[in-house]
């Protein structure tokens, strides 16, 4: 994961009808977190669901995304290679800790064990492999999302508001460890938010989108 | 790609054979069916149904029994959930509506039979002390000339289902809000319910209703044991005449089959009417904006009935149970001197082939309307398009009457020169089984959160990966629970084993239906049971099943 990713986006619009929601032409260096803001309704979660892949029928949208020089546009979602952090951690309820970690990682490599161990005592969380995930904390649960995101090793990912769901104190333990990782694992990051503090925790560039 | 083609494959599979069949039903109705020596149309089969003694009477009892069952079972459905939602009562009779709908009709109506008969548990209950009768009285009451024993067995066993089709529609209505509304503007609850969400549940349930109407106003095997026989329903004689030995009297049958077309579709354009009836009346009474009168009154009707209803048939259950272990058993005493496991060891050796057929036609029927389903449902979350304008077609084989267009298709299958075979069969029990089996599974399906998908692929699974990895197992509860009901219709279906297997395969219902005309009680009471607790078998299965799987996981605990 140490490969530097670089994600562009090139003259990107979307539109519902003849109304556009999002026009944004920027690109986003490794291990920078890009945050875009705005109020509810100004497109910011069509903009991801459009990045990642998932644009509902009634959008339409233009332009192209490179990840690493290559456009991804045309790619379904699971060949994209981005990955995605929601509000809620969504940990699947019928599979262990272990078994949420293994989840994304790709078949190829062989120490998978040891690395899923390795990575649950890197958040502080040695041990609970075979825990049924129902059974975590709230901020327990957020952390093995996190790795869960790493662990797939994406080459670039979005966050959807990841913390609005954390109570205070939590959101900006949460905030440090997110951008810490991604920074460390040199991804480029696009954060959707409508917390200015959120923002402000990532310390890159800001853009703005009106409603 | 194969998932593109599951809703066409879907469609063809519910519509052809019905429109096959009911074209070949059509055809000899009007003297044309070239290998029984028919070469030219002809009214002579309809001329002959007119001269039958009885028809009219045999129509009449159809289409009323049909029209009465409905609008009672639909009363005391509207009703309980006026009166009791939140109750106590309301949490157990929610416990007992899947088990309820999935004993048989066949197996519910002997219950009731063996109930209500003049030497019946009730008539011993009441004798001598408040009857004076010595010995079984001299009366007709199973198999009345009027129908009415016939209309009650359809209550008890179409309650449960308008039950559990209601459940299943008014999460989506938010009623506990409503009722909260009405309520702050001084309507007493039950009186509330019926003002501001029985009007926006109906049309919710408007096609189960129909499917109601259809089914009461056709029913073979309920009619066989319940219903009157000098003259029986339309669809009885239809049977009759079908099973004659003289091939002749098929042309006969084929105009039955479309007169018992027309009845049921007089019975749903009445129902119709009677609907515009109601929401005139229902009208004025909300504008009349009376907020208290009647609430009590309201209280009990919603609760007796129902309670009535479960009750018997729980107690016929019962009712089969002492009957098959029953020795001597004096009238009017109310439990039989002795107990017997003679019946069971009698009817033992004969048991093994039936079950084994039932078990493997319902299980084939099932697993092929399951797949089928799923493929459907799969293509619709990937393709973002819902099928909604398709569903009436779902309904298509719940509305026309079995007997209408079965029986054209046995023809059809004759003419091709295939044999009655198990799987004949089975294609005719996909024919029923499929629409449960996606009525009680499309809800649960459309309702998972599409993130978890969306979070599958974005962790690099493939679409299929994410299905059997992340949606299939996360669905297995109301999976098996679809399942069981789709073994629950095919084990309780008689017509359509009975006509595509030719009589030569027997299943333990066309095999208790069939000793119905025999009258030996104790015979009788063992197989209905056997017959009763079949789909209950799938039910433990599906409620234990996952409970056992994700014992370790809390999350997957009563997951929808």
């Amino acid at each position: 994961m140490t490969t530097p990713h670089r994600l562009e986006l090139r003259d990107v619009r979307i539109h519902q009808g003849d109304k556009t929601l999002v026009a944004l032409d920027t690109e986003i260096a490794p291990g920078e977190v890009l945050s875009v803001m705005g109020p509810s309704g100004s497109g910011k979660s069509t903009l991801l669901a459009y990045l990642a892949g998932f644009l509902a029928p009634a959008f339409q949208a233009s332009g192209r995304v490179l990840l690493d020089d290559r456009d991804i546009g045309a790619l379904p979602a699971e060949r994209r290679g981005i990955g995605l952090l929601f509000q809620d951690p969504l940990l699947f309820p019928h599979l262990s800790v272990a078994g949420n970690l293994r989840f994304g990682m790709p078949r190829a490599g062989a120490d998978k064990a040891a690395r899923v161990d390795q990575a649950l005592a890197h958040i502080g969380l040695a041990g609970f492999g075979e825990r049924d995930p129902a059974t975590l904390s709230g901020g327990q649960k957020a952390r093995v999302a996190l790795m869960r995101l790493l662990l797939s090793a994406p080459c670039a990912v979005l966050l959807d508001e990841p913390f609005s769901t954390l109570d205070t104190h939590l959101r900006q333990e949460m905030r440090r460890l997110v951008f810490e990782h991604l920074r460390e694992a040199g991804l480029p990051s696009l954060l959707v938010t409508h917390d200015r503090e959120d923002a402000e925790a990532a310390g890159g560039r800001v853009i703005e989108l009106s409603s | 790609m194969m998932l593109r083609l599951a809703p066409v494959l879907i469609v063809t599979l519910l519509v052809a054979p019905i429109l096959a069949g009911l074209a070949m039903a059509l055809l000899p109705a009007f003297g044309y069916l070239p290998a029984l020596g028919g070469e030219a149309l002809s009214l002579a089969p309809w001329r002959a149904l007119a001269a039958q003694p009885g028809i009219e009477r045999s129509v009449a009892i159809s289409l009323a029994s049909g029209l009465v069952a409905t609008a009672l079972s639909l009363a005391v459905v509207l009703l309980y959930l006026a009166a009791a939602t939140g109750s106590r009562l309301d949490r157990w009779i929610r416990r007992l509506v899947s088990p309820l709908l999935s004993i048989p009709h066949a197996a519910a109506a002997f219950g009731l039979a063996f109930l209500i008969a003049p030497s019946g548990l009730l008539a011993r209950l009441a004798s001598p002390a408040l009857t004076g009768w010595e010995r079984p009285p001299d009366l007709l009451i199973v198999q009345d000339p009027w129908g009415l024993s016939l209309i009650a067995g359809l209550v008890i066993k179409e309650v449960p289902f308008l039950l559990l089709m209601s459940l299943a529609a008014l999460p989506q209505l938010d009623a506990e809000r409503r009722v909260a509304m009405a309520r702050s503007l001084g309507y007493r609850p039950a009186i509330a319910w019926l003002k501001v969400v029985a009007p926006a549940l109906y049309p919710l349930i408007r096609l189960p209703v129909f499917a109601v109407i259809a089914y009461a106003s056709s029913v073979v095997d309920v009619a066989m044991i319940l219903g009157p026989t000098l003259p029986p329903t339309l669809a009885v004689s239809i049977l009759t005449w079908f099973s004659d030995p003289d091939l002749d009297q098929r042309f006969l049958a084929s105009a039955g089959a479309i007169l018992q077309l027309g009845v049921t579709a007089t019975a749903l354009l009445a129902w119709w009417g009677l609907e515009r009836l109601m929401a005139r009346l229902m009208n004025a009474w909300i504008a009349r904006g009376g907020r208290r009168h009647g609430e009590t009154s309201l209280r009990l009707a919603g609760k007796f009935p129902i309670l009535l209803a479960t009750g018997i048939a729980f107690a016929g259950l019962g009712g089969l149970a002492i009957t098959s272990v029953a020795g001597f058993w004096r009238f009017p005493e109310a439990l039989p001197q002795s107990v017997t496991l003679d019946h069971w060891a009698q009817a033992l050796p004969a048991l093994g082939g039936p079950l084994a057929s039932t078990a493997l036609i319902a299980l084939c029927s099932t697993l092929l309307a399951a797949v089928l389903v799923l493929a459907a449902l799969e293509n619709e979350q990937r393709t973002g398009r819902t099928a909604s304008k398709a569903l009436w077609l779902l309904y298509l084989p719940l509305i026309v009457p079995q007997i209408a267009f079965l029986f054209g298709l046995v023809v059809v299958m004759e003419q091709l020169g295939t044999r009655p075979t198990h799987g004949l069969i089975i294609f005719g029990h996909l024919l029923f089984v499929l629409p449960y089996v996606f009525l009680s599974l499309s809800e649960a399906y459309r309702r998972v959160d599409p993130r978890w998908t969306q979070l599958a692929l974005t962790l690099g699974a493939s679409r299929n990966a994410a299905f059997w990895r992340v949606r299939l197992p996360m669905l297995l509860a109301p999976l098996l629970t679809a399942c069981a009901v789709g073994l629950a219709v095919s084990i309780g279906q008689y017509l359509p084993t009975q006509l595509l297997g030719a009589g030569r395969v027997t299943t333990v219902t066309t095999e208790a239906v069939s000793l119905a005309a025999g009258g030996n009680r104790r015979v009788i009471g063992v197989w209905a049971l056997v017959q009763a607790c079949l789909p209950l078998v799938g039910f433990v299965i599906a409620i234990g099943l996952p409970k056992l799987l994700w014992s370790q996981r809390r999350g997957m605990q009563g997951a929808p």
